[in-house]
């Protein structure tokens, strides 16, 4: 190929002014844009204070809450009484149920006799966080009436623990002796002993996974996915991690807990009836929806509920924006004065914000799917009727001519000169409201317009319930993708598989 | 026509198309009425359900839907403008609801910001940052989830479904989330905002990719150039309109959007809105009312001028 010569680069140069001398503005466009989106992001920075908020995040917490969306904590404390023996204690909604005696958790235990002398040392393993937590009551009423009574001394028997072992992993044992524990894990071992409220590490320094902010304090381990433990100078709290969900099908109370699952089929197809008022399918049925973890019953109502504003919102809008679009049309209802009035209805509708709606149709209807549905009818009838009747001017007039030249009236014009043009465009992007309100009804329950939004926004704000969350996560996921699924099938098949 | 006036006197094949677009008709017919019935079985049903499960019943309450329209007014007109505009109220009681200069941010010794302008400020600025994000961010993914561009099926439908859940994922669980660990503030709802924007237009963006036309493309293929060059010099030029358009449809979804998530702990004037409806402080309720209003038509005029002067009127097709 020949090259070109200075003059007829120059030439050709001359030749397209228009691409070789472009306008500053026409030249450095992009790069402007993207300085100043760059500017306004560090201007945004500093308005949210990101770095501030980024730096004082709770990041281990993140770690925990996202582990807590797929696996559970048990926890078992580990007392010392303080005559050297222990005492192992659940919380009492703890996910093994009311009796707990898991298999990796192994402990010696024996039967002591002794003689107590006050009733102040009688209660050695007084109840201090989760067992008193839900009973105050009884637990105050009891220790008032034993510090009521006289100094006497009292003798019984009871099952102590002397040793316990805990395999939280492959690596990774804890063993508990009166005053003492010793640590195992992966290839490091830590001993701390626990006396005068003091925990001491003998071995030197700490592992890693160990941490004690002063000495003598408490030392917690961390162990990762498999969890992690405390050592108190009198306790040692254990949290086992655990993937799944716990409990899921029956809670504790159920007769059915804890059974596996070919048992649990046997019981309802031939057992004997556990409760006599009813059949055991029943039971188990009614005990699956009443779960108190997971409220099977009340997350399905609620989820229906969110389905049921969408789709009710979407079809009442529909029929309200159908009519309003022809008056508002200016091809079809030739008066300057109703069009006029009925867009500037439409953009009021659609510029109030559906939060505005939702609020106040709660407190008109009282928390509850009615004020979801109207407020997503109010504002879904303005956008409708705005595309409604923008498709409307848009259609060719040749088809209402000829309706019109064979004498029809009004009414039949429309019927047949309009809405064969109109209808699947009119239908199709009704099927396009409904799958995004679909999406969006979720967030307007959480102010209190009804639907699982409003029991999403309770669960997260426990900051203990994050499977609940995943759970309902998942099931608005699967409620979205089928009906996104549904919609753009019957979509595609209203206007052609080319524009979606 | 002839055939149309000859409602009889048919031949043979005549008559077979006759009953075929009879029969054909009434398939069509009745497909029609169970279709419209279905939908008005459940419609009904629907209907009844959410009355079912509402705190009030829908009738019981009829009757009194428009009170709160008589819990909106304040004691006299100005009171908005003297709640918009953080003014010193006649009827100051020392309670919350008149307390209107209390909200004041001063700029300097006189001169201050009233609260509810730079509280929709910051609800504004959660909305335009979590698009610009959500943009570049959708930018950089939709061309590797357009088939053109992308040959490994893999890749693809991975992003795809990438995008898929960001969209579909509930935008309140985003903010509860982030809420939770950052604390109180507008960046949980800037984050929730910012995901659910690229997923939503990251499925726009390569949908525009997919229909543009490749010839450029292969011609600088056709002389060596790498991916990153025919993906910059081939497709963008011709994709970037409908992308700043769709990229101003979203700014007027987000605005709504961080509104309502402010409502929900985000910040910003949804939040205030949510308490001072709750707390039944008319003016304050109506100030915002009317400067959310004001906002949102002001972003909705804007956008849509831009858009019309970018890819003319056939950018009015809705998308979320």
């Amino acid at each position: 190929m020949n090259k070109l010569h200075v003059a007829e680069m120059d030439e050709i140069a001359a030749r397209h002014p228009e691409i070789f001398h472009r306008s500053f503005w026409s030249r450095f466009r992009v790069p402007l844009i993207v300085l100043g989106a760059v500017l306004y992001g560090v201007y945004c920075w500093w308005f949210f204070a990101v770095g501030a908020v980024l730096a004082n995040a709770n990041w281990s917490l993140a770690g925990t809450y996202l582990a807590d969306w797929v696996s559970y904590e048990v926890r078992p404390e580990i007392r010392m009484d303080g005559h050297g023996t222990m005492q192992i204690v659940y919380p009492r909604f703890s996910p093994l149920g009311d009796n707990p005696n898991p298999d990796w958790l192994v402990a010696e235990r024996e039967t002591v006799t002794r003689t107590i002398e006050t009733p102040a040392a009688a209660r050695p393993a007084a109840p201090k966080s989760t067992t008193s937590f839900m009973a105050p009551g009884a637990a105050l009423g009891g220790s008032a009436a034993a510090a009521t009574g006289a100094p006497a001394t009292e003798t019984r028997s009871e099952e102590v623990v002397t040793r316990a072992e805990i395999a939280m992993g492959r690596s990774t044992h804890i063993e508990v002796l009166p005053g003492e524990v010793t640590v195992q894990h992966g290839g490091e071992s830590l001993r701390a002993t626990m006396s005068d409220g003091k925990v001491v590490p003998e071995t030197g320094p700490l592992p890693r996974w160990a941490v004690q902010k002063r000495p003598g304090e408490k030392i917690i381990l961390s162990f990762g996915m498999a969890g992690w433990a405390e050592i108190d100078a009198t306790e040692v709290s254990i949290r086992k991690r655990f993937l799944g969900w716990a409990n899921f099908i029956f809670d504790t109370r159920s007769p059915f807990f804890g059974r596996p699952a070919a048992d649990v089929f046997a019981l309802i197809a031939w057992g004997e009836r556990i409760d006599p008022q009813r059949s055991n399918l029943s039971l188990a049925w009614n005990n699956i929806l009443y779960n108190s973890e997971w409220q099977h019953l009340d997350v399905w109502t609620k989820l229906l509920q969110t389905i049921v504003m969408a789709f009710v919102g979407t079809v009442l809008a529909t029929l309200v924006a159908f009519p309003l679009a022809f008056v508002a049309a200016r091809n079809i209802a030739r008066n300057r004065f109703f069009n006029q009035l009925t867009k500037r209805f439409f953009d009021f509708q659609r510029s109030v914000d559906m939060l505005i709606w939702a609020l106040f149709f709660t407190r008109a209807f009282g928390p509850g799917p009615l004020a979801g549905m109207s407020a997503i009818f109010f504002t879904d009838t303005g956008t409708l009727g705005k595309l409604y009747s923008e498709a409307l001017e848009n259609i060719d007039d040749k088809q209402r001519e000829g309706v019109k030249s064979v004498g029809a009236p009004s009414v039949a014009v429309q019927r047949f000169g309009v809405l064969p043009q109109v209808l699947p465009v009119f239908a199709s992007q009704a099927l396009y409201f409904w799958e995004s309100n679909t999406r969006s009804a979720t967030i307007i329950g959480a102010v209190g317009a009804g639907g699982i939004g409003l029991k999403l926004w309770e669960a997260m704000r426990t900051n203990s319930d994050w499977e609940n969350v995943a759970y309902m996560v998942v099931l608005i996921l699967i409620v979205v993708f089928i009906f996104d699924g549904i919609s753009n099938a019957l979509r595609s098949r209203l206007i052609g598989r080319s524009h979606h | 026509m002839a055939a149309n006036t000859l409602p009889k006197d048919f031949s043979e094949s005549g008559a077979l198309i006759e009953r075929h677009w009879q029969e054909l008709a009434a398939r069509r017919r009745v497909y029609s009425w169970l279709g419209l019935s279905l939908l008005v079985l459940a419609l009904g049903g629907s209907l009844w359900f959410a009355n079912e499960t509402n705190a009030g019943k829908f009738f019981d309450r009829l009757p009194y839907l428009f009170d709160f329209v008589g819990d909106i007014i304040p004691r006299d007109g100005s009171e908005i403008f003297r709640a918009l505009f953080d003014l010193p109220s006649p009827y100051d009681d020392g309670s919350f609801k008149y307390n209107y200069p209390e909200g004041r941010l001063y700029v300097t010794d006189s001169l201050y910001v009233p609260e509810y302008f730079y509280k929709m400020l910051e609800t504004l600025n959660i909305a335009i940052f979590s698009t610009i994000v959500g943009t570049a961010i959708g930018f950089a993914l939709c061309f590797l989830a357009s088939r053109n561009l992308m040959p490994n099926w893999f890749v693809r439908g991975f992003v795809r479904r990438t995008m898929e859940i960001l969209r579909a994922f509930p935008e309140v669980v985003l903010a509860g989330f982030f809420l939770a660990i950052l604390s109180l503030g507008p960046l949980p709802a800037v984050i929730a905002v910012s995901i659910h924007t690229i997923g939503a237009l990251g499925k726009l963006f390569f949908e525009v990719v997919e229909n543009a036309d490749m010839k450029a493309e292969e011609g600088l293929r056709a002389v060596g150039a790498s991916w990153i060059e025919r993906v910059w010099f081939a497709i963008v030029p011709q994709v970037l309109p409908n992308f700043i358009s769709y990229f101003l449809l979203r700014l007027e979804i987000n605005v709504r959007a961080s509104t309502i998530i402010g409502a929900v702990g985000g910040g910003g004037i949804g939040e205030l809105l949510r308490l001072s409806i709750g707390q039944n402080h008319e003016a304050k309720t109506l100030a915002i009312v009317l400067l959310l209003f004001c906002t949102i038509v002001a972003v909705d005029q804007l956008s849509a001028w831009a858009r019309r002067r970018l890819v003319g009127d056939q950018a009015f097709q809705l998308a979320q």
